[in-house]
């Protein structure tokens, strides 16, 4: 018999050795792929067994860790608190336990979580020196005077977003979006967390609060978009100076139809200069523009304006549109920011910016530095040049335009004493056939004594409840642009 | 190295024919170390989770110390003759296991569900019975021969033993598999116990018919085939086998017993062709049956895309089949150990939940002490079921044989089958890994096998009581004043 019991134990070997193979297997060759997989629960408790790093404005956390209530079933040991969460949740972002995270929580969650590669070598120091592991910070360019002003005014005027920036870094100061909500109140995984959660969901609640209006929703943008036909015309020689009287009859039927383009009401735009036609926003004096520089020149300024591309503040912004398609009467129409213009409130203001800073478009940021649990610097961003628009001598053209509407033309509510402010305003008309309420914009800048800008805001507020009639960039947006700049500006004093 | 005592012998090839070593003192090294491992192993883990010593390591170490020692003096009393590395082995993975189910007993998760916290304690005590059967089989099992008389009593405990599930009342259905009865509160788990009835009718009834079984058969395409009637005995098996299959619904109970009759089936008549038909038999059942239980249906659709199963019992899929998690859960416990391990008390194998103290202790050990913990473990395993091989070939009498390579046979399949079931290797089935795993049937059979195999190789290894045969011996004892 011991010639069998020779074979079983062979086979018997073998069977161990299938374990053994498939050990390795598991254990080995597929370790990685298995620890880190996303469904695997370690990952989330990993995350959340140390306090998340903290997002700092002006010096100051608005995020915060604090220890749940450890019990059996919950595995996860600190949870997300926010500071005056619905102001900045457009900024932060959220990070749950259950819902994961997004924008600024998601983009650097490496860092705040402390997994990131460049906090490496400090995690396995303090792996040997018995230190627990701890997040890092992420220092914001947010001005939190400015983000209140900017919250507040959208709080009193319905929903909208604001976004400001320092023209001459691309610095975000402020990005708000309205109506908000708290991130904090589904950071964890109770029952009153899913809840809250559930209300926030847009099939749930029609007013979307969880949209960040400021970055990812597009708009018309009507009128204001008649500073990036203006930029065209001086860019492309089409006129020179704001002086020189435009080519312009009113009425002005748009080429290859038989329609009109409206004024509204009843403007001085025959033949007007570029500075009263944008003082007074005639639609038929910039609708020519368009028509006669065409979509390709259009587009080409529009794109170096931006248009076209998703913008990463780190946090992305979708994408303005301006079409590269269109015949000469959808081009005019296009340069006064209706047909298929739409832009996100980031695209307007960049364009601000761009124009306050001399021609000269910086990549806007909110991340200012990246700093290890130490506090040391791990990463500073430097500002980065975009593109030039226009030329410095162009732009100061067209700030001088953008002053004289705030000066004496449909912008006089974004005045501020002591400060020279150039804007413009907008009323886009949406819906079928326009039926909707328009959307009322507002973008500016100020100057101060040396010439240079702290601030480039653009303001966009849908608001339900005012009549139609009220409804005017200059009316209910400018007051908004207006508080901003001067929180910025107080802040710099 | 020689038990002799005569002091001039160190010339005489023919000593260690006459008296082989006993070994125990081996036997004694190695239980020490056997006791020490897990002790430390048991410090490590209140380390990890309280940052302390735990307050129980003296009576834990003590204890297990004690049920070692007593099993060693058994051992030397009753079996001096005996392999010397079975009782450390199994002592070793025994106490291991007690480590690793305290250490789920710490678990807050498995407290809430009510899935552990006192299993180390009662493991302790199933233990302490483990140990005490294994001396009662130590002493009053004398010699391994007289198991032969109760060949057919075997059978029918062996079958009462697989039917007791069944019976209404007793029968407990835990998750789908019906191999439990629960007997004043515990749950027994008779398919453990019925291995080793088993392997005794099977060696008792393959020895008297061995030769019947090999000899009458026609030689077909290099296979002897057995004739029509030979097949009587392995269609029996195989018909309850499969009847376990479809009652019991536990492919693994079914595997295993199948698998050891043919083993020995083999071993008895030395024809190949039976290892052929047995796997003929077995893919035909297990294809069969699958193909309309639906218990089986899940396990097998779990085991080929587990993340496929993770998701539907996350989304609480009612569609009238129990969805579980933990093929998945296993899986990402051994990838999250990685190579060397979380480290005792530092994994999150809890989240296994349900048995993840018995059926899926493996996947605790693969997450703290990483892959050189389980091939360590796989290793012990494998020595164990090659010892007791070696114990196989070392009997003199075809019954020995037989009984120690069914024993040996049915423990390395129970750890294929259920290490290669929590590694996703082969689909889940209900059984334990022996030893290690919470559960008082599988500890206290277990015990009993190890003191069956070491009754086994005492008996094989003892040395022949007539060495007067050998001349030389007698000339040098009568020449020397």
């Amino acid at each position: 018999m011991n010639k069998p019991l020779r074979r079983i134990a062979i086979f018997c070997g073998l069977l161990i050795l299938t374990l053994l193979i498939r050990s390795n297997w598991i254990q080995y060759a597929k370790a990685d792929s298995l620890k880190n997989d996303s469904e695997n629960r370690r990952v989330t408790i990993a995350r959340y067994s140390t306090p998340r790093g903290d997002i700092i404005v002006g010096g100051s956390p608005i995020t915060g860790s604090t220890e749940t209530k450890s019990s059996g079933l919950n595995d996860l040991k600190y949870k997300r608190t926010y500071k005056n969460g619905p102001m900045w949740a457009p900024v932060t972002g959220f990070a749950s336990q259950a819902y994961d995270a997004n924008l600024l929580e998601k983009v650097e969650d490496g860092i705040l979580t402390g997994n990131d590669d460049r906090l490496f070598f400090r995690n396995t120091l303090d792996m040997i020196t018995g230190k627990p592991k701890q997040g890092g910070n992420v220092v914001t360019t947010l001005n939190a005077a400015a983000q209140k002003a900017a919250y507040n005014g959208l709080k009193s005027h319905g929903k909208g977003a604001v976004v400001a920036l320092e023209p001459s870094t691309g610095k975000i100061l402020a990005l708000a979006s309205y109506p908000s909500y708290d991130p904090s109140s589904f950071a964890g995984t109770a029952n009153a967390d899913a809840e809250a959660w559930k209300k926030l969901q847009k099939e749930n609640n029609p007013d979307d609060p969880m949209l960040n209006r400021a970055l990812r929703e597009t708009y018309p943008p009507g009128s204001i978009f008649k500073v990036v036909t203006a930029a065209a015309a001086l860019e492309n020689g089409l006129y020179t100076s704001a002086e020189q009287p435009t080519d312009s009859p009113l009425p002005w039927v748009m080429p290859g139809t038989t329609t009109e383009l409206k004024n509204q009401g009843d403007i001085p735009c025959k033949n007007a200069t570029m500075r009263e036609a944008l003082r007074v926003s005639c639609n038929t004096v910039f609708g020519k523009i368009g028509s006669d520089l065409g979509n390709e020149k259009m587009l080409a300024e529009a794109e170096k304006f931006g248009f076209n591309k998703e913008q990463f503040t780190p946090v992305r912004a979708n994408a303005s549109v301006f079409s590269d398609d269109m015949n000469k009467s959808q081009t005019a129409l296009s340069s006064i920011g209706q047909f298929n213009t739409a832009t996100t409130p980031l695209q307007m203001a960049m364009v601000t910016a761009a124009i306050a800073n001399d021609g000269k478009l910086m990549k806007p940021y909110m991340v200012d530095e990246l700093q290890t649990p130490s506090v040391d610097t791990l990463e500073q961003t430097r500002p980065e040049e975009l593109s030039r628009p226009l030329s410095s001598r162009n732009a100061q053209i067209l700030q001088s335009m953008m002053e004289t509407v705030v000066k004496d033309g449909t912008g006089k509510n974004a005045q501020i004493n002591g400060v020279t402010v150039g804007g413009k305003t907008g009323t886009a008309q949406h819906g079928v056939d326009n039926k909707e309420k328009p959307y009322a914009w507002f973008i500016s800048y100020a100057k101060t004594g040396d010439g240079s800008s702290p601030v480039a805001v653009a303001v966009v507020v849908e608001d339900e409840n005012a009549n139609r009639g009220d409804i005017s960039g200059g009316g209910l947006a400018a007051p908004i642009a207006k508080s901003v700049m001067e929180a910025v500006i107080n802040s710099r004093k | 190295m020689s038990s002799t005592t005569n002091p001039s012998s160190h010339h005489t090839s023919t000593i260690g024919a006459i008296g082989a070593p006993s070994r125990r003192n081996t036997e004694l090294a190695l239980l020490v170390f056997a006791v020490a491992v897990p002790v430390f192993a048991y410090a490590n883990v209140g380390l990890a989770i309280n940052n302390q010593v735990p307050a129980g390591l003296l009576s834990y170490g003590l204890g297990l110390g004690l049920l070692a020692g007593v099993a060693h003096l058994a051992v030397r009393k009753f079996a001096p003759y005996a392999d010397p590395l079975l009782l450390p082995l199994a002592t070793l993975l025994n106490g291991l296991g007690l480590v690793v189910i305290w250490r789920l007993d710490q678990s807050k998760l498995l407290q809430a569900i009510r899935q552990a916290g006192t299993a180390a304690p009662r493991q302790l005590f199933y233990t302490a019975m483990g140990i005490a059967l294994f001396v009662v089989v130590l002493i009053f099992l004398k010699d391994h021969r007289v198991l032969q008389r109760y060949t057919y009593i075997s059978m029918v405990g062996a079958l009462v033993l697989l039917l007791l599930p069944l019976v209404p009342g007793l029968g407990q259905n835990i998750y789908g598999a019906k191999i439990w009865i629960s007997v004043a509160g515990f749950s027994i788990q008779p398919g453990e116990f019925a291995k080793i009835v088993l392997a005794v009718f099977f060696a008792g009834y393959l020895m008297v018919k061995r030769d019947a079984l090999a000899l009458a058969s026609r030689r077909f395409m290099g296979l002897y085939l057995p004739r029509g009637r030979d097949l009587g005995p392995i269609l029996v098996v195989w018909a309850i086998s499969i009847l376990i299959l479809v009652f019991e619904t536990d492919l693994g109970t079914s595997l295993l017993f199948f698998g050891m009759f043919v083993i020995m089936l083999y071993v008895a008549t030395e024809r190949t062709s039976w290892i052929v038909f047995g796997l003929l038999m077995s893919a035909v059942g297990a294809v069969g049956v699958a193909s309309f239980e639906p218990h089986i249906q899940t396990r097998v659709q779990a085991w080929l895309d587990p993340m496929r199963e993770y998701q539907l019992s996350r989304a609480g899929t009612k569609d009238g089949i129990v969805h579980s998690e933990q093929a998945m859960q296993a899986l990402w416990a051994f990838g999250s150990g990685g190579t060397l391990g979380s480290g005792l008390g530092q994994g999150h194998s809890d989240l296994i939940r349900f048995a993840a103290n018995s059926d899926f202790i493996l996947a605790t050990f693969g997450e703290e002490l990483g892959l050189a913990g389980i091939m360590a473990i796989l290793l012990i395993y494998g020595l164990i079921v090659e010892r007791g091989i070696r114990t196989a070939l070392a009997a003199r009498d075809p019954f020995g044989k037989l009984l120690a390579i069914g024993l040996s046979g049915a423990f390395a399949l129970q750890v294929f089958v259920v290490a290669g079931g929590v590694m996703g290797l082969i689909p889940l089935t209900g059984m334990t890994m022996p030893f290690l795993a919470y559960g008082g049937s599988s500890v206290i059979a277990n015990w009993a096998l190890i003191g069956i195999l070491i009754r086994i190789s005492d008996t094989a290894r003892r040395p022949a009581p007539a060495p007067a045969s050998d001349p030389d011996a007698e000339m040098t004892q009568v020449v020397r004043p």
